[in-house]
């Protein structure tokens, strides 16, 4: 089962997934000489303002990302980043302490992926999801704005149809719609064999600061929260231009944990006046907690969140390696079930694997926000090596990589186990909660890159 | 407060010629020249210019910079580590393809160069 000249691909979804799907499968097959067609299917407009244009998510592009994009020849232009990142500022009620990337650079990126909040004002801004779109069509992919209701196996095609009516059979189905779609429900009742990701919900705000405050207040930092807050893994405050965008992952974000979360005053203290405006746009997304279950079948290959992504970490980053993953599968080795088996689902096993190892990782994150010590022992062993330019930065390296998603969970794990990060982190424990210590009997506040301050 | 990467002036040198080093660049914006030190001399082998990099030879090598790069006006240059490279390549082969397409095109440059010179010799 391969592609030949003339052959037809459908993509579902034109975000991130089924965009670089396409920027891909095409790039490769030019290279190749074969003549291949593209149809995406997108009804959502990235020019439009608020939800309507967005894909909803915090928008980070990882370090990681950034550097295998550029390495792509993919650059992200000015208009699309919001704000180049480069430190993370750890906030927890024992202190805050700045990481820093080593060259000082702006390695990081935020991004919108529609062109920003509802009523914000018109800025030269472009969306992430509309520049990789683009990036598509410009090598000959052709976007029909419609919405796929339905997706039906015929003897050696797939028929996809549309809410309109609108039909048509193609070698190949793509489906890249996230997790946020109805067409997976609908495959999974229909099909009966496949099993759609579990998913959670999320919750995403953003505030409008102006540029000058979030200059001052929030600086070229993402602002990341260890909090001992139940059923929440992951809080950040990401600066982009005017706004601010909060970000909360967890166990099924509702109300009551948001309340705790601005009542904290760990998060009061990030805002002017320790008063936390309100947001002008939010939304509660969900995420994808665990993988679809088969990935792939005969002329049909589920990418990005519709197949596996990692845990609570650049997501985006993900979308890119499976979308690639199964571009080159279906142009150089083919699109059965068994080619998809062979050579695609391999990255989404290594992907769910490192996910189980990411689960313990929270777990033990889960543990640092109970006890108190700990966190002292973390602060003090941080901010201790962002003071020193000359020896490595082992608990630094851990927290940039896990809040990052610049490298594997279980890179950062094997990580917490060498020996001298060990004995660096129990010399810590103990230094940081000694009576009279600079951080054992109160919270410790940031003054530069790792000063702690009382 | 938009961009990636980090920028330097016009006429700063990103790294000298028998440098040690192990990342590789990609320019942002702006552009940059590579110059060849020889004898107390300067000679400009190339410039580059948006979405170009420099560097690699580092990435495969543990071996001393080729070249000094110095930028010809304001530029931002993004920086590529090595073990995020390699660890690409391992998982994604085809993540070298533009890496050996530039490298080649620059082998073909150099030769011809070289064919010229050893005619005017
Ligand atoms: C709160 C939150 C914060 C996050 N923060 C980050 C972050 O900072 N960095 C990061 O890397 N990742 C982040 N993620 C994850 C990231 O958003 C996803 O991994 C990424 O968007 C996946 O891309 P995708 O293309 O697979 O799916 P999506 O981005 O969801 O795109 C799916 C597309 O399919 C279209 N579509 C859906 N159904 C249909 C249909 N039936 N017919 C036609 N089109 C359809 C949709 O309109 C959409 O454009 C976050 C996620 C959440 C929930």
């Amino acid at each position: 089962m391969t592609l030949g000249d003339g052959a037809r691909i459908a993509v579902i979804g034109a975000g991130p997934a089924g965009s670089m799907f396409s920027y891909f499968f095409l790039s490769m097959a030019e290279t190749i000489g074969l003549d291949v067609a593209i149809d995406i299917f997108e009804p959502r407009r990235f020019c439009h303002r608020g939800p309507a244009g967005c894909n909803h998510c915090g928008g980070i592009v990882s370090e990681s990302l950034v550097q295998r994009l550029a390495t792509e020849g993919i650059r992200l232009p000015d208009c699309v980043v919001q704000r180049g990142i480069e430190s993370y500022t750890l906030h927890m009620d024992v202190g805050d302490v700045e990481i820093a990337t080593p060259l000082m650079e702006k390695r990081i990126a935020a991004i919108y992926r529609g062109i920003g909040p509802r009523s914000s004002e018109p800025l030269e801004t472009h969306s992430f999801d509309g520049y990789l779109l683009d990036l598509a069509t410009q090598k000959g992919a052709r976007v029909i704005p419609r919405l796929v209701t339905g997706l039906r196996r015929e003897e050696d095609s797939m028929r996809v149809q549309c809410a309109d009516q609108f039909t048509d059979s193609y070698e190949l189905a793509v489906v890249a719609t996230g997790v946020n779609s109805r067409l997976t429900e609908m495959l999974e009742r229909e099909s009966g064999e496949f099993a759609r990701p579990d998913r959670t919900k999320t919750f995403i705000c953003e505030f409008h600061l102006g540029r000058k405050v979030i200059r001052e207040t929030f600086g070229p930092s993402m602002h990341v929260f260890l909090l001992d807050i139940p059923r929440l893994e992951f809080a950040a405050l990401i600066p982009k231009g005017d706004y601010v965008t909060l970000c909360l992952l967890g166990d099924d974000i509702d109300e009551a944990l948001i309340d705790k979360f601005f009542s904290a005053r760990e998060v009061r203290e990030r805002f002017p006046d320790g008063v936390i405006p309100g947001h002008v746009c939010h939304c509660y997304p969900r995420i994808n907690i665990r993988s679809a279950s088969p990935v792939c079948g005969d002329r049909l290959v589920f990418i990005g969140d519709s197949g596996t992504t990692r845990l609570f970490k650049d997501g985006i980053g993900a979308a890119y390696r499976t979308s690639k993953a199964a571009a080159k599968t279906a142009i150089f080795h083919g699109v059965s079930a068994e080619d998809f088996g062979n050579h695609y689902a391999p990255l989404c096993r290594r992907i769910n694997n490192d996910n189980r190892v990411g689960k313990l990782v929270f777990r033990f994150a889960t543990l640092v926000q109970k006890a108190r010590f700990a966190r002292r022992g973390i602060l003090a062993m941080t901010a201790h090596e962002q003071r020193q330019t000359d020896s490595p930065r082992r608990m630094s390296g851990v927290l940039w990589d896990l809040f990052s998603g610049s490298a594997s969970y279980t890179d950062v794990f094997l990580r917490t186990l060498h020996p001298a990060y060990l004995g660096a982190l129990l010399w810590n424990l103990v230094a940081a909660n000694l009576p009279g210590s600079p951080s054992g009997n109160g919270r410790a506040e940031k003054g530069g890159h790792g000063h702690v301050r009382h | 407060m938009a961009g990636l990467g980090k920028n330097y002036k016009a006429g700063e040198v990103i790294f000298r010629q028998g440098d040690t080093g192990n990342c590789m660049f990609v320019i942002q914006d702006g552009e940059v020249e590579a110059i060849a030190e020889s004898d107390g001399r300067e000679f400009r082998l190339r410039t580059m210019g948006r979405n170009d990099f420099f560097g690699e030879m580092a990435l495969f090598e543990e071996e001393t910079r080729t070249a000094t790069i110095r930028t010809t006006k304001p530029t931002r240059i993004l920086s590529i580590d090595k073990k995020n490279f390699l660890g690409g390549i391992y998982e994604d082969p085809s993540l070298a393809f533009r890496l050996v397409q530039t490298m080649s095109h620059r082998i073909r440059d150099l030769t011809e160069r070289l064919a010229r010179y050893e005619q005017q010799k």
